[in-house]
């Protein structure tokens, strides 16, 4: 049956042909549907980790225990996940393994731009690389027989354009693996150095028969073109906008395993053009290894580190065509992504912005609280890292900072990351006070569960951490709860435990306004005559709200009734709906 | 046949992606192949989205680039003049007149534009405006823009109702497949 298909679903169609039966991931745009979707085969076991590392363990226990496993994160979720990774590659699997892992290139939706295929080559593993949906199923059961003939974990590598983009694909039945029985083998598996001296040559020999099933696999296709004078060697989606730029005219060396690649393959490919280009986002990775083979290419001197491709750009840089349209001559204001109207984290970085806290981000909606006119933000760098460097922060400039320095992490990402950086400050006698914006979900990536929320990935009850408590037993003896909604109580809540002397801890606790059983109240009512247009309102930054004629207007539409605006109206004049 | 292109513009939170949706379904039914871009995540949140939708005999890239769109559906007015860049020279442009002000317009730091119809039109586009809004309200929900826009993107093509009918009712969850008939049909004789 052919199905108009996102890549996402594709590789979980995958997982589900190739008799995966047990998934664990850590959301992360742009990976968060495979395992939402796989989670629709009852077949396969699905479940939201607290985070990429703890999810590869679990896969690779999986494996271990002799049932097809798989895992899912974004670019970034692999640094966390490194540990695991890079010794796995030692011990092998039983049964087949496979790890996703989504780049975001030209960051739609990350903190940075990395290349994964750097992981491959490090940890010295397989890495495939679909360019649609077809192949995303494809490859991803490809993946679970590699990873069982070589004995290896394999990486699964997507791209934005990949994993959100809709294609067609054929899908067949499921297949039922055979069974293979957990048997002890400490020489394998216990990876002491004694063993894992003797692992290490394996892995060695097991990249070079990857290499040299490379050489012939199908996944790694020339296509002829008519116009010799020019060679494309590329991968992934950059394959796509290649054939849109370039249609048949130059024969295409086409990569599907993207580590280890087919020296000879690439050789002889190179021998049959006048010129070579290496066409690929990201780093110039493909490019660096033909360069270690003394071919003579051209790559990123024509394309950018940095960004996407497209089809115009790849057409210009080759002397083709672009197509060219006309934009209007005057400049357009922009439209950055904003909190949502009624979002519960609104109301507490006002209170973080009247009182002019240096403010240490995260990794979660909450990082809109940089935009104007919230503006309160200092500093966002990866899962976790705002209790740990505040914590830093207050150790570097002590009294000075303590007394107007937060934190603030979501529920989410707290449970990924920043629960070990608590303990930290805990057991270092911090003065900090940092903030947990507990929304009740992980919201950024689109409602998935956590362990704060009580509901598995299937919406199931499940257990559910007590924030609280938790925060007492790593030793805070400050742990407070508000209401974000309550302005007043927010700013009284930031200002107390800023001036305690003490490590502290306010949970920020509402339900994300976009959760199904969040009740909408009214949308508040503008009284026109007491309404002055003084823009009190505005300082928000609510996408609700808007001056129209010099009086504030708020849009049904939009409008939850949350009636934080109404709480900075001097006037009265924002009433609560009926 | 050569490829053909059709771009979803609009604000996060708008309901693009029911009308990719339903556009892709209509075209593979056609017998089309289709690819249709998305955005997730971030980008969602109130910001600028884009879908990219491209059909024919083989599509390679799964999106559209500068110069390449046979027609744009806004749901936004602001929007439709953001990517007017990515028009065909005398493509069409199918507009929801809806203004929707940015962060930057809310907070004073710049004025929604002016006149962007006219404007558009003398940037050499094909501009079709509707007041998909009021058209959804009578249809009976405001959140049925989409399928207002749709209904009157369907006079650029040359489909059967049968099929778009179809594609409607495969697409929509059944209690609101109604309401979204009813816009689809305000959209058509729009």
């Amino acid at each position: 049956m052919k199905k108009l298909i996102l890549g996402n679903a594709a590789v979980a169609r995958g997982l589900y042909e190739a008799g995966c039966a047990v998934a664990s991931s850590y959301p992360g745009t742009p990976s968060t549907e495979i395992t939402e979707e796989a989670a629709k085969f009852p077949e396969i076991y699905c479940e939201w980790a607290p985070n990429e590392k703890v999810a590869m363990e679990t896969a690779f226990g999986a494996s271990l225990a002799g049932k097809r496993a798989f895992c899912a994160m974004k670019h970034v979720g692999l640094n966390v996940a490194a540990d695991p990774l890079f010794t796995m590659s030692y011990t092998g699997v039983n049964a087949g393994l496979v790890i996703a892992v989504a780049d975001d290139p030209a960051m739609h939706s990350s903190q940075n731009e990395q290349d994964s295929r750097h992981y491959a080559r490090a940890a010295k593993l397989p890495m495939l690389e679909p360019s649609d949906s077809a192949e995303a199923l494809d490859f991803t059961k490809l993946a679970y027989r590699l990873s069982e003939e070589f004995d290896t974990p394999v990486l699964l590598k997507m791209c934005t354009r990949v994993a959100h983009s809709q294609s067609i694909a054929r899908l067949s039945d499921r297949q039922e693996p055979e069974v293979r029985p957990y048997q002890k083998n400490p020489q394998k598996y216990v990876m002491a150095p004694a063993n894992a001296v003797r692992r290490h040559p394996a892995v060695e020999q097991r990249l070079l028969d990857l290499a040299q099933w490379a050489e012939t696999a199908e996944v790694n296709r020339v296509e002829d073109g008519s116009d010799h004078s020019l060679g494309i060697v590329t991968s992934s989606t950059c394959y796509q906008y290649v054939k849109e730029a370039c249609g048949d005219r130059f024969p295409v060396l086409k990569l599907g395993l993207v580590w280890p690649l087919p020296e000879r393959k690439l050789r002889d490919f190179a021998a049959g053009v006048d010129s070579l280009v290496v066409v690929e986002e990201g780093d110039s990775f493909l490019e660096s290894y033909c360069r270690g083979l003394g071919l003579s290419l051209r790559g990123k001197e024509l394309f950018p580190l940095t960004g996407e491709l497209s089809q115009n750009l790849i057409g210009e840089k080759l002397g083709l065509s672009r197509h060219m349209g006309s934009a209007l001559t005057e400049e357009l204001p922009n439209r950055p992504p904003v909190m949502c109207a009624g979002c519960p984290h609104r109301g507490l970085f006002y209170a973080l912005s009247r009182l002019k806290c240096t403010v240490l981000g995260d990794i979660g909606c909450y990082t809109l609280g940089a935009m104007p006119p919230l503006g309160a933000m200092d500093m966002t760098l990866c899962m976790g890292a705002s209790v740990s460097g505040l914590h830093g922060f207050n150790k570097a400039l002590g009294a000075d900072s303590e007394g107007r320095t937060v934190a603030v992490i979501g529920d989410s990402t707290f449970v990924h990351s920043g629960m070990t950086g608590l303990a930290n400050a805990a057991y270092n006698q911090s003065r900090s006070t940092v903030i947990i914006l507990d929304n009740s979900i992980t919201g950024m990536t689109g409602h998935q569960q956590n362990p704060t929320t009580g509901f598995n990935l299937r919406g199931d009850p499940a257990g559910k951490i007590d924030l609280e408590a938790l925060c007492r037993a790593m030793g805070v003896n400050r742990v407070r709860v508000v209401d974000p909604y309550d302005l007043k109580a927010c700013e009284a809540a930031v200002k107390e435990e800023l001036a305690a002397e003490e490590l502290s801890v306010i949970i920020s606790r509402r339900p994300c306004a976009l959760l199904k059983y969040v009740k909408r109240q009214p949308p508040l009512m503008v009284d026109p005559d007491k309404c002055r247009g003084c823009r009190a309102c505005m300082k928000i930054g609510c996408p609700a709200i808007s001056i129209r004629e010099g009086k504030a207007v708020v849009d049904a539409a939009q409008c939850v009734g949350c009636g934080v605006c109404g709480q900075l109206c001097g006037f009265d004049a924002l009433k609560e709906g009926k | 046949m050569k490829t053909k292109n059709i771009m979803i513009v609009g604000v996060g939170g708008q309901g693009s992606l029911l009308a990719s949706k339903l556009l892709g379904h209509l075209l593979m039914e056609q017998g089309h192949d289709v690819k249709v871009s998305e955005v997730h995540g971030m980008s969602q949140r109130g910001g600028s989205v884009v879908t990219y939708v491209r059909y024919g005999d083989k599509v390679a890239s799964p999106v559209i680039d500068q110069g390449e769109a046979d027609a744009i559906v806004s749901f936004e007015l602001l929007e439709a003049a953001r990517w007017l860049a990515w028009l065909k020279p005398g493509g069409r442009v199918v507009v929801n007149t809806q203004q929707i002000d940015p962060m930057p317009v809310v907070t004073g730091a710049a004025q929604y534009p002016e006149k962007l119809v006219e404007k558009m039109t003398a940037a050499g586009a094909k501009v079709d405006p509707v007041d998909c809004l009021t058209l959804a309200q009578q249809a009976g929900n405001a959140k049925a823009v989409n399928l207002v826009l749709l209904g009157r993107l369907s006079h650029y093509f040359d489909f059967a109702e049968s099929a778009w009918q179809e594609a409607i009712e495969a697409c929509v969850p059944a209690k609101f497949l109604d309401v979204n008939k009813r816009a689809f049909a305000l959209g058509q004789q729009a």
